[in-house]
């Protein structure tokens, strides 16, 4: 007899015994959510020439962004051109994230691939967590690239900063934007071509409530009211207090804790209504792209 | 036999637009309006009923429109049925979808694949999803595509330079590799060359010869049907017309001697002389 394992193929490649359901444990999860950022990695490799393009694109907006304090009293140029920054650096990461996720499904509905991701023996939350983890990294890796030039540039003035404080005001405000993203992914979930295009409207109307080229103080009453819900707005207070005024986390934790009760409270939510967008697709027919 | 596949009167309809001016299927089933304008009900399963046995090869065959992909993708857990009960390995498609998943797989007309990427990195990926190891993957792809007459130079390609019946064999082996018990395979030889086409058959032959994988299989080729089924089944507007062995169909509508393809005609070909009939009397 043979001492082979079962599900071991010879070299004609024909397997012998269907293998037994292999076991659930948490290790599998990550190798599951590692699937997710290595291909991701490997398409950002594959248009290598164009991340370049974009990486170039995102530092001449943190710099045209950072020119217009250039326009403010001589006093108040430096702070001015480090809030203007800081907003650029952080809109930059957040959009960067956002769209990894939303666009995600798109992408893989575009090639026909979101059946076979989608039948698949994995948790949809493993999935998605998996597509926000790289984006978290991809987006992060960006960011400090533009940093690193706009630091440079502009002379930022970053000796009193508080940068362990502003790096986990950006880890945890990547939850609640996760969390938006999940949410976005549905619209091209249910249409191929315009879905992705419909993202960018939550974009914006983010990037309009939060203050991120400006206090929100200047928005008319109503649209100020709204900043209160948006994620981004005290992502950036936090960000902003850390790196400009030194603020540490025995100050901001009032803010950050409140900025991780949304991102606690939006993930689970997106992860609904993805769910529910999920099998109303699969009850009309929506996945399949030909064939 | 322990069965695999478990139909009981499955249905499944769908909505698509229609212009109530000109269109002659009007009256012929519901309609209903939407914010697109009107949409008629178009019954893609209707009342579908059949089991498949452990290690059987079941061929599906049907005009284009007929039901086939989507018959696969309802048993494939991609899509639920309105209408009835689909159980795999005595699991309810509905109810236990993650019981079901890792133990099938499922090949498309398309294949479909992050093009950009090579055909390893895809495989690597789909592997992973499965609970394989960038090792495992490429030692069984890498047999799989070579007993596919695949040439392992070109694994490292992107796939978006490769030919159709290229693309077609690493999506085979894609399915092969985490080595399900029921597979799928939807059209897995259509556009294919001769000589690629009878690799692919010639796989699925010795995969058959194992007895332990069941698949279902849906072509247009006759004479394939032929050769790798057990049974074939024939759907026609959705209906399940007939289901039987090759030998056992033709001798029900008396064409012993003749080949598969007259009792796809007798089968299937019927609805359209009907049409015809209906509008003479009209
Ligand atoms: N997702 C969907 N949304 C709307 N209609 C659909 C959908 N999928 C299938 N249909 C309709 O259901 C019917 C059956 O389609 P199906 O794709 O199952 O046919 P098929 O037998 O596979 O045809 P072919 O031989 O061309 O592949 C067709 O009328 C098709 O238009
Ligand atoms: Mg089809």
């Amino acid at each position: 007899m043979s001492m082979k394992p079962e599900h071991e193929l010879d070299e004609t490649g024909i397997p012998h015994i269907a293998s037994p359901p292999r076991r659930w444990t948490p290790g599998r999860e990550w190798r599951t959510m590692y699937a997710f950022v290595e291909r991701n990695f490997h398409l950002v490799r594959r248009y290598l020439s164009w991340e370049i393009v974009n990486i170039f694109y995102s530092i001449i907006n943190a710099m045209t962004i950072g020119l217009i304090s250039f326009a403010a009293p001589a006093k108040d140029k430096a702070a001015t051109t480090l809030f203007l920054v800081i907003g650029a650096l952080m809109w930059g990461y957040l959009s960067i994230l956002f769209d990894e996720v939303a666009n995600s499904i798109t992408y893989e509905r575009w090639e026909g691939t979101i059946e076979y991701t989608f039948m698949a023996p994995i948790r949809r939350l493993t999935h998605l967590l998996g597509t926000c983890l790289w984006g978290a990294s991809y987006g992060l890796l960006r960011t400090l690239i533009v940093l690193a030039v706009a630091a440079w540039f502009f002379h930022l003035p970053l000796s009193k900063a508080n940068l362990l404080a502003a790096i986990v005001a950006l880890l945890i405000s990547s939850l609640s934007f996760m969390g938006l993203g999940l949410i976005a992914a549905v619209l091209p979930l249910l249409s191929t071509e315009r879905g992705a295009q419909a993202t960018h409207i939550i974009q914006g109307v983010i990037l309009l409530v939060s203050g991120i080229y400006y206090p929100v103080t200047v928005l008319p009453r109503f649209v100020q009211w709204l900043s209160n819900f948006s994620p981004a707005t005290y992502a950036l207070d936090t960000t902003r207090a850390a790196l400009l005024d030194g603020a540490g986390l025995g100050v901001l934790w009032p803010s950050l804790l409140k900025l991780f009760a949304i991102g606690v409270a939006l993930i689970p939510i997106g992860l609904a209504i993805f769910t529910t967008a999920e099998h109303y697709a699969m009850r009309t027919g929506r996945l399949k792209r030909n064939g | 036999m322990e069965d695999v596949i478990l139909c009981k009167n499955v249905s499944k309809r769908f909505w698509e637009k229609s212009d109530p001016e000109r269109d002659d299927q009007i009256g012929k089933g519901r309609t209903k309006r939407s914010i697109g304008g009107r949409k008629r009900e178009v019954a893609a399963l209707d009342d579908v009923s059949f089991r498949v046995g452990k290690g059987e090869v079941l061929g599906i065959l049907g005009a284009n429109g007929s039901g086939k992909s989507t018959l696969i993708r309802v048993i494939s857990t991609l899509l639920y049925p309105d209408e009835g009960l689909v159980e795999v390995f005595g699991l309810d498609v509905r109810k236990h979808p993650h019981a079901i998943r890792p133990r099938i797989s499922r090949v498309s007309v398309e294949a479909s694949f992050f093009k950009k990427l090579s055909a390893l990195e895809n495989l690597v990926f789909s592997g992973r999803l499965y609970g394989l190891s960038r090792t495992e993957t490429v030692t069984k792809s890498a047999a799989i595509l070579r007993r596919l007459g695949f040439s392992e130079q070109k694994m490292r390609a992107p796939l978006e330079n490769m030919s159709r019946g290229q693309q077609q064999k690493v999506a085979i082996a894609r399915a092969f590799l985490t080595e399900p018990e029921l597979l799928l395979l939807d059209e897995p030889t259509t556009g294919l060359d001769p000589k690629s086409r009878r690799d692919v058959q010639e796989f699925v032959e010795e995969v058959k010869a194992t007895g332990q994988t069941t698949i279902i299989l849906t072509t247009h080729d006759m004479a394939e049907a032929e050769r790798l089924c057990d049974r074939v089944a024939i759907l026609d507007g959705g209906r399940l017309v007939a289901l039987d062995t090759a030998d056992g169909l033709k001798r029900k509508v008396g064409v012993e001697a003749g080949n598969l393809e007259d009792v796809f005609f007798a089968f299937a070909g019927r609805k359209w002389e009907d049409e015809e009939e209906d509008e003479h009397e009209a």
